[in-house]
């Protein structure tokens, strides 16, 4: 920090010097533009998206199933299907784990253990998402000798779980002290403090943090990739390969006919609807919450 | 949290079998502590296999794995050099990093520190939905629109400017098309999109930092009469500087193992060079294209030891930059004067 400019302190009366004015004008237009650079892609993206998803949106696109290559007429209703069983299966399994690890780190935990514990949840958040699409390849795919629709649950599962538990437990510190004590001094058994008091307490905030594990789940195409493959026709079997929204968008995206392109713009679409509707409900669900508890 | 131990009981609660509260309380414990072991074990098992593959790759293919070029998985010609997809993985996360800091530090500041106003909210809640948005659809916008441009005027202008600069130069040069070249996509175009996927992250990270400084230090520099840029570079920015560092690593990880969006724009080119205006390759791209052939167990062990370093260069980014943030809160929180050292020696005029 050799160029500080602090010390040229002007004599008093004439305010602050011409040269770090300048200076502080120039930085202050630094962060401006830095503001505006950030902004640029998220309306570049959402105005194209929203311009060509919507011109190829109609009624066979949500009802009917690819149909044959190159034929106008064709839908991705077996995306949505795919998409919403193997989201489902992913939240029954990761909803109950992310919150039971979460409880038992804001309720249980102390010491050594809860803070690894905790750590792990950190790390495991960062954890490449065709890692984990890998890791049940492996385990599950390989080794049964099948693609499913489970499999790629199951590998969504590795990456929302860390993000529940986290979630989780920040709003179920957020319940009064006071409450549990309360409760506790009733002589009622502590499982039934957390179950019956902290977690409906802390209801909308573990709400909102599923809905962010979904928004993830529902956006993910690697793992889904590697884990259901994808398929083209109707299923809704999730022991075989199955379709999802964002796979069908990367498989449209990538295929030779321009009509398949017009549909993964459309496909592109219902997504980015799908996926920011979920940020933004969870948003205005925990901003109303953080209302009401003050 | 305090533990309150053995409420009195009512009565009424006394007459109740006490064995079987006692029994729901431990069994209810019980149960979260061994899904939270869950989670660790999670952790292990997914390093365990991978090393456990990976380690098997090295055992067949020796150090070649890692400084072999040769990357052929056709049966007969098999080879599995994948040195071009480590290079084309650390340039286009290198790229992103480049592009993505000075911004990510700009917004932060630019939310945290500017006089409130009516921008930071609807500002903040857009650099949050940003990073909301899914990874194939930045893929699809980046093919379909920016990779055009990018071909037709930004390389070009790139390389008539830039690509003068005497030894920096040859990172603008635009390779013929048997060299690498072409439209298509290119290593340069894959880390400007991953640069604005890892843009909030990073911004997340570098707001909570700059917002541990106290407030007081603030003030003390406002006091001395500080514009305020000599503000954030006496007082905010000396106290930030490891968690910025551990922001830029959180988002370097991100960087390495995004796949989609960098499958679809890098151009999947084998060929190693000193431009980035070339078709690359990277590491989550091989394994999502090439998972479906790897039917022999060479093959798959070599994907799945690629996996394996990824992951282990992921979580050793987090968990480093997990310690630099929290040590930014500790060094808060402990009140060690070593930054104000730093603001008083500024005042005082003093070179460091």
């Amino acid at each position: 920090m050799t160029d500080v400019a602090a010390p040229t302190f002007a004599p008093l009366g004439t305010g602050v010097g011409t040269a770090r004015k300048i200076k502080n004008r120039a930085f202050t237009a630094g962060l401006w533009i830095c503001g505006g650079l950030a902004m640029l892609p998220l309306l570049f993206i959402a105005t194209y998206v929203i311009e060509r998803g919507l011109k190829a949106l109609s009624i066979n696109f949500f009802l009917k199933t690819p149909g044959i290559p190159g034929q106008p007429g064709g839908g991705i209703a077996e995306a949505f299907v795919g998409t919403a069983i193997i989201v489902g299966i992913m939240a029954v399994i990761a909803v109950p784990l992310g919150i039971l690890t979460a409880v038992y780190l804001s309720e249980y935990g102390r010491g050594w253990f809860a803070s690894t514990v905790r750590f792990v949840a950190e790390i495991l958040l960062s954890t490449p998402s065709i890692v984990a699409g890998a890791f049940i390849w492996a385990v599950v795919v390989v080794r049964l000798g099948a693609f499913s629709g489970f499999a790629a649950a199951l590998a969504l599962c590795v990456l929302v779980w860390p993000i529940i538990t986290r979630a989780t437990e920040e709003v179920l510190r957020l319940v009064p002290q006071e409450l549990r004590e309360g409760a506790l001094a009733l002589g009622i058994p502590r499982w039934k403090v957390i179950l019956r008091i902290v977690i409906p307490t802390a209801g909308a905030g573990i709400f909102t943090a599923v809905m962010l594990a979904m928004a993830r789940g529902l956006g993910e195409t690697a793992p889904v990739l590697l884990t259901a493959l994808g398929n083209s026709f109707m299923t809704v079997n999730p022991s075989g390969p199955m379709d999802s929204l964002s796979l069908r968008v990367y498989v449209d995206a990538q295929s030779s006919y321009s009509l398949d392109v017009v549909q993964a713009w459309a496909g592109a679409f219902c997504l980015l609807v799908i996926v920011l509707g979920l940020s933004i409900g969870a948003r205005v669900i925990a901003a109303r919450q953080l209302r009401r508890t003050r | 949290m305090a533990q309150v131990e053995g409420p009195a009981l009512s009565p009424i609660e006394a007459a109740a079998p006490r064995r079987r509260r006692r029994f729901g309380d431990s069994v209810f414990r019980g149960g979260s502590a061994l899904v939270a072991i869950g989670l660790i074990l999670l952790l292990f098992a997914i390093l365990g296999l991978l090393l456990a593959q990976g380690s098997e790759a090295f055992r067949k293919f020796g150090l070649s794995f890692l400084t072999g070029t040769n990357w052929n998985p056709v049966a007969g010609r098999q080879s599995f050099g994948a040195l071009p997809f480590i290079f084309g993985t650390m340039v286009t996360s290198a790229i992103a990093i480049v592009l993505a800091v000075p911004v990510s530090v700009g917004l932060a500041l630019l939310l945290s520190e500017m006089p409130s106003g009516w921008f930071r909210n609807p500002l903040a809640v857009l650099v949050d939905l940003l990073a909301a948005i899914p990874s194939v659809i930045y893929g699809l916008w980046a093919f379909f629109v920016l990779v055009p441009v990018f071909d037709r005027h930004v390389d070009p202008f790139l390389a008539h400017s830039l690509g003068r600069i005497p030894i920096l130069g040859a990172l603008f040069q635009i390779p013929a098309a048997n060299k690498g070249g072409g439209p298509g996509g290119n290593l340069f175009i894959a880390g400007v999109v991953l640069a604005v996927m890892i843009l909030p992250i990073v911004t997340a990270v570098t707001r909570e930092v700059v917002s541990i400084v106290p407030r007081e230090l603030r003030e003390a520099a406002m006091a001395l009469g500080a514009t305020r840029y000599e503000v954030i570079k006496m007082s905010v920015l000396p106290y930030a500087r490891s968690g910025i560092v551990g922001a830029t690593m959180l988002g370097l990880g991100r960087a390495l193992g995004e796949t989609i969006a960098v499958a679809m724009v890098v151009g999947n080119g084998l060929l190693i060079g000193p431009s980035l205006m070339r078709h690359g390759y990277t590491i989550p791209a091989v394994i999502a294209n090439e998972f479906r052939e790897a039917a022999t167990g060479d093959h798959r062990s070599a994907l799945l030891a690629l996996a394996a370093i990824l992951v282990v260069i992921a979580l050793i980014m987090a968990a480093l930059s997990r310690l630099l943030v929290g040590r930014t809160e500790q060094v808060v929180t402990a009140g060690l004067a070593v930054p104000e050292e730093d603001v008083l020696r500024a005042a005082m005029g003093e070179e460091e």
